[in-house]
Formats: C-alpha cells, sequence, structure tokens
C-alpha cells in the first residue's frame, strides 16, 4: 500500500474574496502530494468544521487578506476545539508578524506570510500534520 | 471629430488645428535644461485621431494632468464625510467612496457575516441613513462622486439618489460614476450576489435608468484592474476587460439603447504593474481595440462613444511585505508607466498596503510619487512620447494580437454573441481557469528563482520586521454602526418597508419592468441594504462558483 | 491487529449511530485500502442492503455539482438524509488532488446529508474496490439514497452504471454533447437523462438528438430494459429547475427496476462484479508475492536454465498458490 496521503481543508472564512494565494496554495499542496478539499468563498466556521468531519481531514488551511484575521482567526480555533477536533489551522495571506504571534498564542499551528516559497509551503504543512500524529 | 469637416486635410494638419484649439496649463513646455519642445513627434494617427492609439486627446497631458484620484473611505459615514468635506475645502471636485466588505456584499453591519468586517476596509452603509451622513452638507449638485460597488450597486446608486432629492438635486444633475462592473466579479474579485444573467438584467436596468434620467452619469466602468490582481497577465486583463465591454455593449444594445449614447458613457480601469513596457503596450492596444471594435462591429459613429478613457491603479500585488520601503520604487515605475500610456486617471498604492491597510503617511508617499512624475519628469511635455519605438510599436501590436485570440475564442463560445461568450466562459470556468494557470506559472518562476522579486527571493538582507508602523482599526467603529442599525430598525415603519420589499420581489420576477424605481422606494423606507439584496435573491437566486482551481 | 480491530469495530459502531466523524473516518480506512478496510468493508456489508444507488455522471463542466446539490436539497427537504461520494481524478504526476465538488452542493446541502470527496489516486486495487465498500458503509449508516457523482465514462476508473441502481447521465445543450455521450457509451448505461443548462440555445435540439439516438438505440436491440425508455428531463441547475421532475424519474426508474426483477439482477450483477474484483486483486497480489518469493526465485532459475517450461512454472507456482489460500 502506498503511504497514507494528507488531506488538507483550504477554504476562506468570511466575506473576503481574494483567492489567488489560496489557489495557488491548492495546487502546491497538490503537486506535493496532498489531497486539497477546496471550499472556496464565503465559509462559516460551521460548514469547515462539518467538511473537515466528512472529509476526515488532516489540517485546515485559511486565507485572508481583509485584516479580519484577529477575530477570524481565533473564531476557527474556537470552533475546532468545541467539535473536538484534533487538526492543526494554518492560516495564510496578509498577517503583520505581531498578530501573528498572537494567532499563535490561541493555538494556531502556524501562519504563512506572503513569499513563502512552494517547499515552505508545503513543508510547514507536512510538519503541522506530522507534529500531531 | 476633423476627418469629415476637412477630408483635404493631412492627418498631421488635422491634428495641428485640433490642439490649436486646445486650452493648455500655464507651464513652460521645455526640458529641465530649458530646452523647448513639440507637443507630439512622430508619424499619425496623431494623439486624439481614431483608432486613438496614441492618446485620446490631441494636446493630451498639456491641457490637463491626469486626475490624481485617491480612493478613501474608512470607518463610519460620519468619519469619511469629514475626509470629504476636507477634500472640498482643499480644491477637490471629485469624491471617491470605497466601501466596506460587508456593504461590497449586500450584507448589513448586523449580520454574522459581517463580524470584524465594519468599516475595517471602507465605509459601511446599511440604509439611507447611513448616506445621509456621508453626503451631509455636501452640495451633489456640484461635485462628482465615484462609487466603487458592484453586486449591491443598484441599491447604493438608489440611496445616492434618494439623498439627492432630500436636498432637492434631481437626478439629472447628478454627475459621478458607479463601478457597477459584475462580469468581472466572476472572473475575477468574486463580490458577486446573483447569477450572472439577473446581475447583468440589474446593470441593464441602471443603464435605462441613466440614460433617461440622469445625464451626467457614467452608469459602469469596466474593470481589469482585479483581473490582472487576480493573476492574469498583461494580455488576459487586457482581453478581458474589453471582451465584458463588448458584453456590456451587446447588453445595451439588446436592451433598445444607442451605441453612440451609451458607448459615450462608459470608462474603463487599467492595473499598472512593473513590466514597464508591456504596460505601455497594453495601455495603447487598449484603445486601439476598442475605437476599432466599437467602430467597426458595433457601428458606433460618435468618435466619443469609440474613446477608451480610463482609471490606472498601480499594481497593489507587485507589492511586498519584505522590505517594503521598496514598494515606493515599484509604485513610482507603475506610475510613470500609466503617464507614458495616456491614462486619464490614476491611484498610486501605499508602499505598506502588503502589510496591512495604508497609513496617513504611506498613502501622502503615495500621492507625492505620481505628483513627482506629473511635475519633475517632463513626460507630460510631449503626447504619447515612446510611440513610434520600435519596441512600442510592436509591443501594442503583440497585446493587441494575444486578445484577439481571446475574443476570438469567446466569439465562438457564444456562437458569434461576445455577451454569450462571456456567460459561458463564466459558466465553463474558462476566465478563472486561464488566471488561475497566469498565477501560478508566475509563482513558481518566483519559486524556482527564474524570476526575481528583489527583496524576496534575492537581495533579503536589510529587511526590519520590527521599525513598521502599521495602521490598526478598532472595533468601536462596530460598535458605533451595530447601534445605529439597530436604532434605525426600531424607528422605521415597518409596515411601509414590508410593502417596499415585496414589490421588489415582484419587481425582480418581471423582467419588463425596471427595478431602479422599485429599489429607490424602498430605500426610502430606510430597508436595509440586505434586505433589499434578500427581496432579489428571492427570485434571482444566489450564485456559487465552479472550483475551478 | 486485536486493537486495530476494536477500534475499527468501534468507530463502526458509533457511526452507524450518527457520529459522523468516525464515519468520516472509516471512509479514510477503506481509501487506504488493505486489511483494515476489508474489515471495515465486511462490517458494512453486514448491515447494508437498503439504500438507493443513484450515479450521477457528465462531463466537467455540465453542472453535475450543482445539480446533485440540488438533489440533496429536495431530498433533505423532505426529510431524507441522502450521502454524496464525489469522485475527482488525481494528478497522475505527483498523486495530489484539488477536490472541488462540495462547493457547489455545501450551500444547498441540508441537516442529515453528508458529502465526501474521493479521489481516483490510481493506485493498486483503486476505486475498484473502495467505492463499493464506502456505499456499503454509506448504506449500514441508514443514508439513503447514496449518490455517486463522477465525471464521464472513461475519465476515471469507476463504471458508475455498474455500481448504481439508476444512473443519471447529464448532458448539456451545444457543442454535439448528446453526441459526445453517445461515443463516450453513455448512452447505453443511462437510465435516466438531465439536458442541464436548458435556458442556453440548443437545449431543444440536444434533446431531440438524444431521443433520435434513444430511437436508433431500439432499433439495433441495445435496448434490453424491457419496456424502459430513459426519460430526458430539461433542468437548470443554476435556477434550481427539474431536480423535482428528476427525483420523481429516480423514484420511478426504482420502481420499474422492482416491478420488473431488474433489481435483482442488477444487484447480482454488482456482487459478481465485485466479487471478481476482489478475487483479481487477491490473485493478482499473491501471485507477485510467490513470484518475488524465495520458491519463485527457484522457479525462474530452473526455467532461465531450461528445465522447465515457463507454463509448467506458472502452473507450479498456481497449485502452491492454491494451497497457501485455501
Amino acid at each position: 500500500m502506498s503511504d497514507p496521503q494528507y488531506r488538507v481543508i483550504l477554504a476562506k472564512l468570511g466575506l473576503d474574496g481574494h483567492d489567488r494565494g489560496i489557489k495557488v496554495v491548492a495546487r502546491i499542496l497538490r503537486d506535493a502530494g496532498m489531497e486539497v478539499i477546496y471550499l472556496g468563498l464565503r465559509q462559516t466556521t460551521a460548514s469547515i468544521v462539518a467538511a473537515a468531519e466528512e472529509e476526515d481531514a488532516d489540517a485546515i488551511g485559511l486565507s485572508m487578506h481583509n485584516a479580519g484575521h484577529l477575530t477570524l482567526g481565533p473564531k476557527m480555533m474556537e470552533a475546532i476545539t468545541a467539535a473536538g477536533l484534533d487538526l492543526p489551522l494554518i492560516i495564510g495571506g496578509i498577517v503583520p508578524d505581531e498578530d501573528a504571534a498572537e494567532l499563535e498564542k490561541v493555538g494556531v499551528a502556524a501562519v504563512l506570510g506572503p513569499g513563502a516559497s512552494a517547499e515552505e509551503v508545503a513543508a510547514i504543512v507536512r510538519d503541522a500534520i506530522s507534529s500531531r500524529e | 471629430m476633423g476627418t469629415e469637416e476637412n477630408p483635404n486635410l493631412e492627418p498631421q494638419e488635422l491634428w495641428q488645428l485640433e490642439y490649436n484649439k486646445a486650452r493648455l496649463r500655464d507651464v513652460p513646455f521645455e526640458t529641465m535644461s530649458g530646452v523647448p519642445v513639440d507637443p507630439v513627434y512622430g508619424s499619425e494617427p496623431y494623439p486624439g485621431q481614431y483608432p486613438f492609439t496614441r492618446g485620446l486627446y490631441p494636446s493630451m497631458y498639456r491641457s490637463r494632468l491626469w486626475t490624481m484620484r485617491m480612493f478613501a473611505g474608512f470607518g463610519t459615514a460620519e468619519d469619511t464625510n469629514l475626509r470629504f468635506k476636507e477634500l472640498l475645502r482643499n480644491g477637490g471636485t471629485g469624491l471617491s467612496t470605497a466601501f466596506d466588505m460587508p456593504t461590497l456584499m449586500g450584507r448589513d453591519s448586523d449580520s454574522e457575516w459581517a463580524l470584524g468586517e465594519v468599516g475595517r476596509a471602507g465605509v459601511a452603509v446599511d440604509t439611507l441613513a447611513d448616506m445621509e451622513d456621508l453626503f451631509a452638507d455636501i452640495d451633489l449638485s456640484s461635485v462628482s462622486t465615484s462609487m466603487t460597488i458592484n453586486g449591491p450597486a443598484a441599491t447604493i446608486f438608489a440611496m445616492y439618489i434618494a439623498v439627492a432629492e432630500q436636498n432637492r438635486v434631481a437626478p439629472n444633475q447628478l454627475a459621478g460614476t458607479i463601478q457597477n462592473d459584475i462580469l468581472k466579479e466572476y472572473q475575477a474579485q468574486k463580490e458577486y450576489i446573483y447569477p450572472p444573467r439577473p446581475s447583468m438584467r440589474i446593470i441593464t436596468d441602471m443603464v435605462k435608468y441613466t440614460t433617461a434620467e440622469m445625464p451626467k452619469w457614467h452608469p459602469i466602468s469596466i474593470s481589469g484592474y482585479h483581473i490582472r490582481e487576480a493573476g492574469s497577465t498583461a494580455a488576459q486583463e487586457l482581453a478581458f476587460t474589453l471582451a465584458n465591454g463588448f458584453a456590456y455593449v451587446e447588453a445595451a444594445i439588446d436592451a433598445g439603447q444607442n451605441v453612440d449614447e451609451f458607448g459615450r458613457r462608459l470608462s474603463f480601469f487599467f492595473n499598472s504593474h512593473s513590466d514597464f513596457f508591456e504596460e505601455i503596450g497594453k495601455f495603447r492596444a487598449a484603445r486601439r481595440i476598442w475605437a476599432r471594435w466599437m467602430k467597426e462591429r458595433y457601428g458606433a459613429t460618435d468618435e466619443r462613444a469609440m474613446m477608451c478613457r480610463f482609471h490606472t491603479q498601480t499594481a497593489g500585488v507587485s507589492l511586498t511585505a519584505q522590505q517594503p520601503e521598496n514598494n515606493i520604487a515599484r509604485v513610482g515605475i507603475q506610475a510613470l508607466a500609466a503617464a507614458l500610456g495616456g491614462t486619464q486617471s490614476l491611484h498610486t498604492d501605499s508602499f505598506d498596503e502588503a502589510l496591512a491597510l495604508p497609513t496617513e503617511d504611506a498613502a501622502r508617499i503615495a500621492l507625492r510619487t505620481q505628483q513627482i512624475v506629473a511635475h519633475e519628469t517632463g513626460v507630460t511635455n510631449v503626447a504619447d512620447p515612446l510611440g513610434g519605438a520600435p519596441y512600442v510599436e510592436w509591443m501594442t501590436d503583440e497585446m493587441e494580437r494575444q486578445a484577439e485570440e481571446i475574443f476570438a475564442h469567446l466569439d465562438d463560445l457564444g456562437s458569434g454573441s461576445m455577451l454569450e461568450g462571456t456567460f459561458a466562459g463564466i459558466e465553463n470556468g474558462y476566465f478563472v481557469g486561464e488566471i488561475a494557470d497566469a498565477a501560478y506559472r508566475f509563482e513558481r518562476e518566483v519559486n524556482s528563482g527564474q524570476r526575481i522579486i528583489v527583496g524576496v527571493n534575492d537581495f533579503t538582507e536589510g529587511d526590519n520586521p520590527e521599525d513598521r508602523n502599521l495602521l490598526r482599526i478598532g472595533a468601536e467603529t462596530e460598535e458605533y454602526q451595530l447601534k445605529r442599525l439597530q436604532n434605525i430598525k426600531t424607528d422605521r415603519n415597518q409596515d411601509q418597508v414590508d410593502e417596499a420589499l415585496t414589490a421588489i420581489t415582484e419587481t425582480a420576477s418581471d423582467p419588463t419592468r425596471n427595478l431602479m424605481p422599485t429599489i429607490i422606494d424602498a430605500v426610502k423606507t430606510y430597508a436595509t441594504e440586505e434586505e433589499i439584496a434578500n427581496a432579489m435573491e428571492k427570485v434571482f437566486g444566489t450564485y456559487v462558483e465552479r472550483a475551478i482551481v | 491487529m486485536d486493537a486495530t480491530d476494536n477500534s475499527i469495530s468501534h468507530l463502526f459502531e458509533t457511526a452507524v449511530s450518527g457520529e459522523r466523524r468516525s464515519l468520516g473516518k472509516l471512509l479514510t480506512i477503506i481509501e487506504r485500502g488493505g486489511e483494515p478496510a476489508d474489515i471495515v468493508a465486511g462490517l458494512a456489508h453486514q448491515k447494508a442492503g437498503n439504500a438507493h444507488v443513484i450515479g450521477i455522471t457528465g462531463a466537467p463542466g455540465s453542472g453535475k455539482s450543482t445539480l446533485t446539490g440540488r438533489l440533496i436539497e429536495k431530498i433533505t427537504k423532505g426529510g431524507g438524509t441522502p450521502s454524496v461520494l464525489a469522485v475527482d481524478p488525481s494528478s497522475p504526476l505527483t498523486g495530489g488532488a484539488i477536490l472541488g465538488d462540495r462547493i457547489r452542493m455545501d450551500d444547498l446541502a441540508g441537516e442529515g446529508s453528508f458529502i465526501r470527496s474521493m479521489a481516483t489516486r490510481g493506485h493498486s486495487g483503486g476505486l475498484a474496490l473502495a467505492v463499493p465498500a464506502a456505499i456499503q458503509l454509506f448504506d449500514a449508516a441508514r443514508y439513503n439514497p447514496v449518490i455517486i457523482e463522477t465525471v464521464g465514462v472513461g475519465q476515471v476508473e469507476v463504471d458508475v452504471a455498474g455500481t448504481a441502481d439508476t444512473t443519471v447521465v447529464v448532458v448539456t445543450p451545444g457543442m454535439g454533447d448528446a453526441v459526445q455521450a453517445n461515443k463516450a457509451g453513455l448512452l447505453e448505461v443511462a437510465d435516466i437523462f438531465v439536458v442541464n443548462k436548458s435556458d442556453r440555445p440548443g437545449a431543444n435540439d440536444t434533446r431531440r438528438d438524444l431521443d433520435l439516438m434513444l430511437d436508433l438505440g431500439h432499433l439495433s436491440g441495445l435496448e434490453e430494459k424491457t419496456g424502459y425508455r430513459p426519460p430526458i428531463i430539461m433542468a437548470n441547475s443554476l435556477e434550481g429547475e427539474g431536480a423535482e421532475a428528476i427525483l420523481t424519474a429516480i423514484e420511478d426508474h426504482r420502481n420499474h427496476l422492482s416491478k420488473s426483477g431488474s433489481f435483482e439482477t442488477r444487484q447480482k450483477q454488482r456482487t459478481l462484479m465485485e466479487i471478481q474484483n476482489r478475487l483479481e486483486l487477491l490473485i493478482g497480489s499473491t501471485s507477485s508475492n510467490a513470484l518475488q518469493s524465495e520458491a519463485g526465485e527457484k522457479i525462474l532459475t530452473e526455467v532461465l536454465e531450461r528445465n522447465i517450461s515457463p507454463s509448467e512454472a506458472a502452473k507450479s507456482i498456481a497449485s502452491s498458490i492454491i494451497r497457501d489460500l485455501t
């Protein structure tokens, strides 16, 4: 049998419609051999959690470009904890460094800044997942 | 212009005639060293002559610099109103409004979707009351207002008309532009509410309404900016934008509008990226293609209906979070390309936008950057100064060639209709697929080091993240706005609201009726933006895009 | 092994009693294959047998995901508990995949539905085993109907028609879609045709083409469905039009199946196929193991030294495999 394949949920939480970055990340993860379940735009914490359960996801990745990360990031984290899901949440997009620290404090596994290389993106996701196993 | 009246004159003489009529700015048209320069060099077609490759006007920036339009909007309507009044006191005549994300998506501030977004990236407008605050003590008959909104454009537009009416300003006195370009939303920016066809119906209703009632209003600004930001190539930006323009023209013609009437009131909005000559070629090609198509395919006879007037904004996506000060140089180069490309107005991005919303200091530097291009570089002395250069002419031709290939594909998809071709391209994922492919290719090139982005994948020393001063927006705006909306909902006459909303649903289900008057009636009852959106959604449904990654 | 057994049966019990996360995990086990997958499939098999299995297939862009969304919207509103297995191809180069079919269903899916995306992956055994097992698992967990959504025949290794009770083929107007459907063999497997995007020009032509091809199919004797002619339903999945009619047609087809006795025939065929697939896989993997074993090496040497023929070698290995298996 081949190696277990990581399944990663990618979504845009809330109204922000900037999806260039998340689509690039989707391809990077696919090309790194992962299965990406792409939920696209306008998701809620509830729809993301439901998809994570049904898809038995190994990680959730959100992309945020509207300065809403300090509201929405912790909200997503709460929803994940409330559902009793044990998987890493990774946030990418425009997130200032000090906000990244803030997000990591509430349990976000990793924050991907703009300009991360494909290898870095794939490695961060892989490490975030394997450190839970 | 010229040709018909003076058939015997050479293009150069015709241009000279027109140039002589133009009022010029009172500045010396000479180099820094005092060498006088001509208004244009090279050969025909001269600026102001069909197909306008070399510029729309004979004297170009010698008469009037491009408009330095800085897009702004933040916090509550009152905050933005203060900013507007200050702008007007300083001699400005144009107001440009940015709305927050919930407003752009047809959601009220108290919607669960709005959490964390109220007043953040623009001003929050829920009801007519917010619009009253936004334009309080401003004479709407003497300003020109630009509103950047698409999905719920009709509702915001109705609120603007209603505020004017309260101040006894009739619709025919109102001047301005509403972006209202829904097609690019499905292709790139993704701020849509309804599926494409009902959205097109709303736009056609607005076009009919403005044509009949508001001769000074531009009902659509066809925007490639967001297509480029989403990752397209320069040629795709050019082609998709103009194709959307053709689609609107066909929809208006189908609705019985006159192409010369309607065509005159269209304007465009492009991106200016860092590949200097490619951008300049793109701008020149845009004017040429638009003029040819309007004349040859759509039968326009008025040259004003063939002119591709455009606003330009520098490429937000080119800005880097690493060594952000470098972005000032990028913006400068992009602004120069826009000027050399003959733009009618320009917004320059702030260097800190890859990190957060721009601070006031950063926004000022951005404005100064275009002022330097306008007043210090001398590029405004000569129209189309690069015209005739082999590389620039080749690039212009190449942009046109690539665009024509895309038009042919869309025309084919629509069996001879660009409107149907554009719908088909949206439905089958053609646009988003092409854009995603281009974006990914670019990222791979950066990733492999084949393409250097200074400060990101090379020359990376010298980044000082701790020095940064970023704009923070507090939660007070959100609290204020929620309270305000709550009060309005309590004070208004609910029966009137319900009645008005029912009328919208009924009008929506009858394609022969125009939605605008019913929406105007509804906003006057203080029905909210979201309530109105929902009333139409009952008939139109919502749109969810296919996953084209 | 025991620990795995226990945890699998625990997952199974909780999944059957409605724990969605357990069901999600079991589906992963099925996808990964091997012994644990066989255990899950075995447990599911015992409890399955109630759900109506609907296959929905059509070319990319035919709007089948939205259509599926519309169907599950209607089914959940009527109190049903549908599940969807959305199958998409993996990248042949990296084995990775981008699965995006949920996008167009999530908004419409009501309480009580369950959607799972599956990539074809293309590794040993692949979906031929995983899909039937997943269907039975959904069935065991009392999801009904079970819908499998895939791109057209030939593009992925799933034989929808072979797995479903009712196969719905979605075509769109224009571009000779009906003709394409014919070429791809969809005409023969369709129990119901849906002409989606019926507001597009050419929708009626497509309908006529399909009708004509069905007529020809009758003449050439392709039609074995005694008295059953696949209906052609005009739909517009974006607007939600036609969903009701499709559900009615599915119901009609189901009634036809039980009245005509085809239900049993189909189920028999399907079970036979599943056994055959499993058998082939079993024999395939056992024989390659045997060939790679020490004994296999020895026999290879014998053949190379021309002491025995390849045919004799094969027979000798086969008899030792049979001894081992029984």
